[in-house]
């Protein structure tokens, strides 16, 4: 399936999976493992934003961990700009990790509180080896570009500052090393609508400014169509549907994707879903359902959901789904599924 | 789509817009670091103010006891003995073998401020250094350390320093070693409880992300946010040591006679208490000022360090 974009993609990911272990009693002993990401595979392409959506606690913010390494994948490749990000020795992920980096979910804890934003920002920078005259002063700029005057702002802490302005702190401190990819982690979940609105433009702004590539996470589907070119769905850990956010918008294979749409609050009539929104709360990653993992809560499941988990299967150009109800179609052959 | 139409510019986050309250001031103009803050803030607070007022005068009279003192502590006299407050020559009265109570209570505060503070500055260094390592390393360093503790903290602080000063004899050294070893523990829970906190918050993964090794995290991001809790923790732990000093040299434990500590004072003066009742309690007034003195500073400390919008 051919498009117009270049290519190679920017980041691949293979099979990556995490399972958590569950530590209990005198002698540390496994009791369980909670499976937080299982099997996910996806390819972001240079310049596009890839959305990731899915309710809380489906596996999004440890794949944004495990896309930047910042936890060890128990399996699964990751190959950035043609280098197994996995296999590089520290002095290498050192240098990759100038060109990926993230924008933390919580403005209050992502911002050291013993740090002036000026100081939090230029310390990547001194971190790579820059003077601190020379860190200082790309700092300022980037704040600056960000919306925080420096001269105001630059040496206040982060207690002294909004939500919407540490935000762009945050933004300001992935952005100093000048990254190629930029994983945002729920970048505008902890605020308000309006503040939410200012913080996505500064993105977008950015992303065309800096020719950034997104994988943006969010559990706000307005917010996910807003700004993805490609949307990726997760439930319970695993992809079970991908495709062009237009096409996700207008035709939502998965059950699971209908119910979300037909939950996410619109203005738009056309966009009015009779099907009821799914209730209760996803299953318990400890111990998920055999098969299809969204078979408990599915107002479809046939008795063979639960045999065997179902493989994405393209549905259209751009577009696969893991679900037995498009069984009829041929399965994809790269779990990537573009 | 609904986030289109609440496009508009939200109060209270318009970027580099400056509001009334900010635009007096002049650019570039930095608001005050973290430890001028905390300084200003004791300074505005009375209780603190007074109670540094009197650890200052505690600690100058017992740096300058030897030229205060108007009588040598272990001279006494057989015929002035327990002389009341307020005798000619003897302002706070003399003790049961007539020996001047105010040198012994100046010379007395050297040892007791000696005993009391040593402990708590030892178990400082050595359980931040433990406590940290424990929490930011984790694991099985974690268990060793933590549960290595966990034995000592079995035993309640009064008998562990009991039991240790009864093990290595009385003496100032050996008093000073066994109060570092019932505080360690204490410390370095404080120590690793507020690391493993830390270092699970976002800007430790962010300078992570940037590539930082373990070095420029520990020390700009987790020793600065981890030190001061340690730190005021330690503080409230001066007071009670002074106690235990006291107490140590009360049971025989600590301080040796002739020498003069308020513990042991209040010891040897207790047989006295019917025949005066108020030099006996001279000893035990200056071990309670003191400690009190400890506990508000710490108390002070803590508001002041608190960080707040």
């Amino acid at each position: 399936m051919s498009t117009g974009y270049e290519p190679r993609p920017l980041l691949q990911a293979r099979g990556l999976r995490k399972h958590f272990p569950l530590r209990g009693g005198m002698l540390q002993r496994t009791y369980a493992w909670v499976r937080a990401v299982d099997d996910v595979s996806f390819d972001v392409y240079p310049g596009e934003t890839l959305g990731i959506v899915g309710e809380s606690g489906c596996g999004k913010s440890t794949l944004a961990r495990l896309v930047l390494r910042l936890i060890e994948p128990d399996a699964g490749t990751l190959i950035f700009a043609g280098e197994d990000v996995r296999a590089a020795r520290p002095p290498r992920m050192k240098r990759l990790r100038r060109d990926m980096q993230l924008v933390f979910q919580d403005p209050y804890a992502s911002l050291n509180p013993r740090l002036t934003i000026e100081d939090a920002v230029a310390f990547s920078l001194l971190v790579h080896g820059r003077s601190r005259a020379e860190a200082r002063e790309r700092a300022r700029a980037l704040l600056g570009r960000v919306g925080l005057d420096p001269r105001l702002y630059g040496r206040r802490y982060a207690h002294e500052l909004s939500g919407g302005q540490r935000q762009r702190v945050n933004i300001a401190r992935a952005l100093v090393l000048d990254p190629k990819l930029l994983v945002l982690d729920e970048p505008v979940s902890a605020l308000d609508k309006s503040v939410q609105a200012q913080v996505l433009n500064l993105l977008l702004e950015l992303k065309l400014e800096r020719s950034l590539t997104y994988v943006f996470i969010s559990h706000d589907l307005n917010v996910i169509e807003y700004v993805s070119r490609r949307v990726l769905v997760m439930y319970l850990g695993e992809v079970v549907e991908m495709g062009t956010a237009d096409a996700l918008a207008q035709s939502p294979k998965h059950p699971y994707t209908q119910a979300l749409f037909a939950s996410a609050p619109t203005m738009d009539p056309d966009r009015r879903m009779d099907r009821p929104p799914i209730t209760g709360d996803p299953p318990n990653p400890i111990d998920p359902p055999s098969g299809c993992r969204f078979r408990t809560r599915c107002t479809f499941a046939m008795p063979h959901c639960g045999d065997a988990p179902p493989p994405l299967r393209a549905v259209g150009p751009d577009h696969a789904v893991a679900c037995y109800l498009y069984e009829a179609a041929p399965a994809t052959t790269t779990a990537a599924g573009r | 789509m609904a986030i289109r139409a609440v496009g508009g510019v939200g109060p209270g986050d318009s970027p580099g817009v400056v509001d009334a309250g900010r635009a007096s001031l002049p650019p570039d103009v930095a608001p005050m670091s973290y430890w001028r803050t905390v300084a200003w803030r004791l300074a505005r607070d009375p209780a603190t103010l007074v109670a540094g007022g009197v650890l200052i005068v505690i600690v100058l009279s017992a740096i300058l006891a030897p030229w205060l003192a108007p009588y040598d502590p272990s001279a006494g006299s057989i015929r002035l003995r327990l002389a009341p407050v307020g005798a000619p020559g003897h302002v706070l009265g003399t003790d049961e073998q007539g020996r001047d109570m105010l040198s012994r209570l100046l010379w007395g505060g050297r040892m007791t401020l000696v005993a009391g503070l040593t402990p708590v500055v030892v178990a400082f260094l050595v359980g931040a250094v433990l406590g940290v390592l424990a929490g930011y390393v984790g694991g099985l360093a974690n268990t060793l350390v933590m549960r290595t503790m966990d034995i000592f903290y079995a035993f309640p602080a009064v008998l562990l320093a009991i039991a240790i000063s009864g093990a290595l004899g009385p003496g100032l050294p050996n008093t000073l070693i066994s109060l570092s070893i019932v505080f360690i523990p204490r410390v370095v829970r404080v120590a690793e409880s507020a690391t493993v906190q830390v270092k699970g918050l976002e800007y430790i993964a962010a300078a992570r992300a940037s590539g930082s090794g373990v070095g420029p995290i520990v020390r700009h991001h987790l020793l600065a946010n981890v030190l001061g809790p340690i730190l005021v923790f330690a503080s409230t732990q001066v007071s009670l040591s002074i106690i235990l000093a006291a107490g140590l040299s009360f049971l025989g434990l600590g301080v040796t006679p002739p020498a003069a500590e308020w513990g042991l004072m209040l010891n040897t003066l207790r047989q006295s208490i019917y025949v005066n009742a108020v030099v006996p309690a001279l000893p035990g007034l200056a071990i309670f000022v003191t400690s009190m003195t400890f506990n508000l500073l710490s108390d002070g400390l803590r508001d002041a360090m608190e960080i707040r919008a």
